[in-house]
């Protein structure tokens, strides 16, 4: 797995514990710049030389305005857009150049639109098991769904909210909730070595948000994912995670700590807001 | 007669289910369909007058007709060139390659074998051995397409239809399973040509002209008649949606229409059943086909 990453050289300036192997940095972003096209050849900077190295095991917040370069950092990270400059290394491999398809095998997403992480046309368990196989050769193989069968049962009444009543039935026709829970266990049924939530709980309305947000800390816990998690809500960025990110105008505003991190308080946060950072 | 409408309608339906793969399945109309039909009885009558065994030319064909596919596969996913385009170019060259294939605009299969010979030695009454042979090509595609649905490979295929991005992040390569798609789409229909040619006892350049139409006929009155069904019984229902445009055809070639004009009442018909579902909602009509048009119209929206 690992390629010529074992150079230290690009070893994060934030990453405050000197010890830490480079082998234990799980994402690492070097200079990361992305400037795009606006239609009207005038360029823009919306990725501005961000240097980022997450460790495994670590649950990170992203917290930011609109258009402060939140997604673009996951689209980064998940290969849908190439940098412009820099370097993105998951496990210490350079990925710079690899497709989104090629970086399925270790990045998985859950997306901010229920209907983006789903097919509609295919029911629950069809949808499950094509996750199984993420970053996988298909096989021109019968897929055997019924051999899964109990474990996506057992992986859905996990939730709580009634989706293993409905392994037959197509993505479509579930409510939202039910949606991205059923997204949110395609992306963590093979521990991903990154799982990306990009407002994952946004669409919905407050008590499935909170209740799908619950789940999700459980199952980063439990499986001690590697995490990033854009959200807009602020006491959910400072419930959940151990490091907190702040971004503004494409750069890395705020990185705190886990003890920064408990220390802070809402009129701290929303004091970043009004500064403008 | 109605035998004959019958046997047709099963040959014809493995154009429908060639389409059912792109249109249905990708969310596309694919054009190629109009070059490679009558590519696949080209290159099938050409190989017999050559010599060819019958099944062995019926294969040709079926190998041209993926050519066809996979250029118009290479067009619209690395050419990035609208797939309809991308289509209708394969389908316009296809023109000049048939003529090079057959050294005329048509070709005569007159005391040539072909693969209804097989039944030589049974006595049949008058046109069961295009029932035998329809039969047979339904049981021997619905079967491999059933298998291929139902493979890994198959599911990547219909989650690239169905949500591409989401297929994407999942590591489907949705580029390659288009081709893919392409590739078998048009070398089923070029199989129905191929048969089509041996059944009529002639392959001609205009043959394809308005195919896709009686593909897509065949697909969409199967879903106004069934309705909600499973991966499984939608192909059926498109064979049984083919037979029933022949005999819509026959009817009206009985009823004295013109047959000159076909080619409008088959527009005419496929507009109607494409507007079923759009009409029923505007009018609330509640009829027998309540639950087909539901579910017509949904996948309508899907698309």
């Amino acid at each position: 797995m690992s390629g010529n990453s074992m150079n230290g050289s690009g070893v994060n300036p934030g990453l405050v514990n000197g010890n830490s192997m480079n082998a234990d940095v799980r994402l690492q972003i070097k200079d990361g710049t992305e400037i795009v096209d606006n239609g009207m050849n005038e360029r823009k900077t919306i990725l501005d030389h961000v240097d980022l190295a997450v460790r495994a095991g670590e649950f990170v917040t992203v917290l930011g305005g609109n258009g402060a370069g939140k997604s673009t950092l996951f689209n980064v990270v998940s290969g849908t857009l190439p940098l412009t400059r820099g370097q993105v290394l998951i496990n210490g491999r350079d990925v710079t150049h690899e497709s989104e398809v090629a970086r399925a095998s270790s990045v998985a997403r859950v997306f901010q639109d229920p209907k983006m992480g789903t097919a509609p046309r295919m029911s629950v368990a069809e949808n499950l098991l094509l996750a199984l196989r993420r970053g996988r050769r298909r096989r021109v193989w019968p897929r055997d769904l019924d051999a899964h069968r109990e474990r996506f049962r057992e992986l859905c009444a996990g939730i709580g909210n009634g989706l293993e009543e409905h392994l037959d039935t197509p993505a479509g026709n579930l409510s939202g909730g039910q949606r991205q829970a059923l997204s949110l266990i395609m992306a963590t049924i093979e521990e991903p070595d990154l799982l990306l939530l990009d407002e994952h709980t946004a669409a919905l309305d407050p008590k499935t948000s909170k209740q799908l947000m619950r789940i999700t800390a459980e199952k980063i816990k439990q499986s001690h994912l590697t995490c990033l998690m854009i959200t807009h809500r602020m006491d959910d960025a400072l419930v959940y995670g151990d490091r907190l990110i702040v971004m503004s105008k494409g750069g890395i505003a705020r990185d705190l700590d886990r003890e920064q991190k408990r220390e802070l308080t809402m009129p701290d946060l929303l004091q970043f807001f009004e500064d403008g950072f | 007669m109605i035998i004959s409408s019958i046997g047709q309608g099963m040959l014809w339906s493995i154009l429908g289910l060639g389409i059912f793969m792109t249109y249905r399945i990708l969310g596309f109309p694919d054009m190629t369909t109009e070059g490679s039909f009558p590519l696949g009885g080209a290159v099938c009558v050409a190989a017999i007058t050559q010599g060819v065994n019958p099944l062995l030319a019926t294969l040709l064909g079926i190998g041209a007709g993926m050519c066809a596919g996979l250029v118009t596969g290479l067009l619209y996913t690395k050419g990035r060139i609208p797939v309809v385009l991308a289509g209708i170019l394969v389908m316009s060259a296809l023109n000049s390659v048939m003529l090079f294939v057959m050294r005329s605009p048509n070709l005569s299969l007159l005391g040539l074998p072909r693969l209804s010979d097989a039944f030589r030695g049974v006595t049949l009454p008058d046109h069961y051995d295009t029932v035998f042979i329809g039969l047979i090509a339904v049981i021997v595609v619905v079967s491999l397409m059933a298998f291929f649905f139902n493979t890994e490979f198959g599911q990547a295929y219909i989650a690239t239809g169905d949500n591409a991005t989401m297929a994407r992040s999942l590591g489907i390569r949705t580029d390659r399973m288009t081709i893919v798609g392409l590739v078998l789409s048009n070398g089923l229909i070029a199989l129905s040509g191929a048969l089509i040619a041996q059944n009529d006892g002639y392959a001609d350049v205009s043959k394809g002209i308005g195919t896709i139409v009686i593909g897509l006929s065949s697909i969409i009155i199967g879903e106004v008649i069934y309705g909600e069904l499973t991966f499984f019984q939608r192909m059926l229902a498109t064979v049984v949606g083919s037979i029933i445009y022949q005999l819509l055809i026959l009817l009206v070639i009985r009823l004295g229409f013109d047959t000159t004009y076909l080619k409008f009442f088959s527009a005419v018909v496929l507009s109607a059943c494409m507007l079923i579902p759009q009409l029923r909602k505007s009018l609330k009509l509640t009829t027998g086909f309540e639950r087909g048009g539901g579910a017509a119209a949904r996948q309508e929206a899907a698309l």
